[in-house]
């Protein structure tokens, strides 16, 4: 947020130079002969405050707007066409500073595909307040692991609405082929400068999918201090998830019932409809986080943020359920998961990003935890290195690992008591994951940008250490999945 | 025992003190930002490709964001 503020000033400083290089040059004229005529009678050490002053002047944006515009006025008169500059003076005006797009596509082997589109909006109103705006469009097909252990036979499968039934085949992990999602997601952020040091900013967030409403609010507040070299913030947010599944939400260890073992589809019906609760389920999340950007030398930054999230309600996933097996590994039937309704969540995040000669580069780390039981490393880094002025190439690696939740099993046995929560959902599980990305980018003339990202991420679930009974010892529990992402980019 | 939590808070607070003169030494003075101005140094540089990525990893595995405030919640599954 800081270097933003740094980039806002050169944007205005930038705007107004080409006009008034010459004010420009005039006032350093200025100073620099204030500091010749006091040069004689004072140590050279005034030199430093003086070039202080100086500097500060150039990169004091209110100070060089006023400045700015009240010689713009008298030269306006002279040359009214040449002036392009907002009405600072008579009024604020909104202006829009940035159009951001993008269209990613990812795809998973024969499982998920997501087709996302985002169009981001940034504007200024007059020198101090900044506003943003993100609609984003995404939708899902394919199939879904629905937690299942696979099996050397077939199995069958009631759909999450209770009409009708899917397959697995024997050997394969069970996937839900129903899964189809539309999301629309919209965002709104206003940053308002109230110093030279101070900031703060309000923000909405709103997604809407079949199934799932999220809204929320966030706001935070930044000072910069120790000239400008570091920063502090603080956020706090909060969201209201509303949660309404097909079919309705399963109750606590509901099993999965299939038409079959019934006479009539009333029957089944009258047993499924008991199983299920047909109210809307609601999640609330608090977050709150701290952080600080500090500038080290002419070229490196480093940046530290811990976050911390409660999160209290409905956190199960419907449509997951969990195997009962014999002790031949044979499934004798299925539950639905059933997830604690309480998280609280903290992670440490360290970044340090430096400008090469010929690029930048930066490297990150964040430390998870959660009472779940999750606990996570992420180690994430960016090349990129300018080719001429307007290309660049970019490379991106990643690796992240995490352990299982407590609650955690591929599998349950059918005769014990029942645990109090349990869920087989490979993202609750032991894992670890790799990213390897590339992009291009390339500036024409006018400014406009366009990007080319492609990126290939491997999910490798690791095996828990649930003691495989039977035919379990011989299937594979625990699938890896590769997923490309293509995103072409578009900025002006 | 209680001097040994005394030791502690006095190492403490010496390593908030020593963090926070560091603090006040480091840096560059403001005509020395050059390389801070540039585009490609701003942290929000890549924001769209990293909340895109927020979005995949979210989506994906145990624990997210981190990085700056949370992006609000989804059903992605």
């Amino acid at each position: 947020m800081q270097l933003t503020a740094i980039r806002k000033k050169r944007r205005s400083i930038q705007k107004s130079s080409t006009q008034n290089c010459s004010i420009q040059e005039s006032s350093t004229l200025e100073l620099t002969s204030v500091t010749s005529d006091n040069h004689q009678f004072k140590r050279y050490r005034n030199i430093n405050k003086s070039l202080t002053i100086a500097s500060l002047a150039l990169f004091s944006t209110p100070a060089m707007a006023t400045e700015i515009d009240e010689t713009v006025q008298d030269i306006g008169d002279a040359d009214k066409t040449s002036i392009s500059l907002p009405a600072i003076v008579s009024g604020k005006k909104l202006e829009v500073t940035k159009i951001e797009t993008a269209l990613l596509y990812y795809q998973e082997q024969d499982r998920v595909t997501a087709a996302e589109g985002i169009f981001n909006l940034q504007a200024s109103y007059g020198d101090k307040s900044e506003l943003e705006g993100k609609l984003l469009l995404d939708t899902l097909t394919g199939a879904s692991p629905n937690g299942a252990a696979p099996q050397q036979q077939q199995q069958t499968f009631t759909r999450p609405s209770g009409n009708g039934v899917y397959h697995a085949k024997n050997g394969e992990t069970p996937l839900d082929d129903t899964f189809k999602d539309t999301r629309l997601q919209l965002n709104g952020n206003w940053t308002e400068t109230l110093s030279n040091t101070d900031k703060v900013n309000l923000g909405f967030h709103l997604s809407r999918e079949y199934d799932y409403t999220s809204l929320g609010v966030n706001s935070g507040a930044e000072r910069s201090f120790n000239r400008g070299n570091s920063a502090v913030n603080f956020a706090l947010g909060y969201y209201y998830d509303i949660i309404d599944p097909v079919g309705g939400r399963p109750t606590s260890w509901a099993p999965m019932l299939f038409r079959d073992d019934f006479s009539s589809q009333s029957e089944f019906k009258q047993a499924f409809d008991k199983t299920r609760d047909l109210s809307s389920s609601i999640k609330h999340t608090f977050d709150l986080s701290a952080g600080f950007t500090q500038l080290l030398n002419r070229y490196w930054l480093v940046q530290g943020n811990y976050s911390f999230s409660y999160l209290d309600g409905y956190m199960t996933d419907p449509y997951k359920i969990i195997s009962q097996v014999d002790e031949r590994g044979m499934a004798q039937g299925y539950l639905y998961e059933n997830r604690p309704d309480t998280r609280y969540k903290q992670s440490v995040f360290l970044l340090t990003k430096g400008a090469l000669e010929t690029g930048v580069v930066d490297l990150s780390y964040r430390y998870s935890a959660d009472d779940w039981g999750i606990d996570s490393h992420t180690v994430e880094t960016h090349y990129r290195y300018q080719f001429t002025d307007s290309l660049y190439g970019q490379i991106h690696l990643r690796y992240y690992r995490q352990s299982a939740a407590d609650f955690y099993h591929a599998f349950l046995p059918e005769l014990g008591e029942l645990p109090e929560y349990g869920s087989a959902d490979s993202r609750l599980g032991k894992l670890t994951a790799y990213t390897f990305g590339i992009k291009f980018g390339h500036k024409l003339q006018g400014g406009t940008k366009f990007s080319y990202r492609l990126e290939l991420y491997q999910h490798r679930p690791q095996d828990n250490g649930d003691e495989r009974v039977g035919q379990l010892a011989h299937l594979g529990l625990y699938e890896q999945v590769n997923a490309v992402i293509a995103q072409l980019g578009f900025a002006f | 025992m209680v001097i040994r939590g005394k030791w502690r808070q006095g190492k403490l607070l010496c390593l908030v003190i020593t963090l926070c003169s560091g603090c006040s030494t480091l840096g560059v003075q403001p005509w020395e930002r050059d390389q801070f101005a540039r585009e490609d140094m701003a942290l929000d540089n890549q924001k769209l490709d990293l909340m895109l990525d927020d979005h995949i990893y979210f989506s994906k595995e145990g624990t997210s964001g981190g990085r700056s405030q949370g992006g609000g919640g989804c059903g992605c599954n």
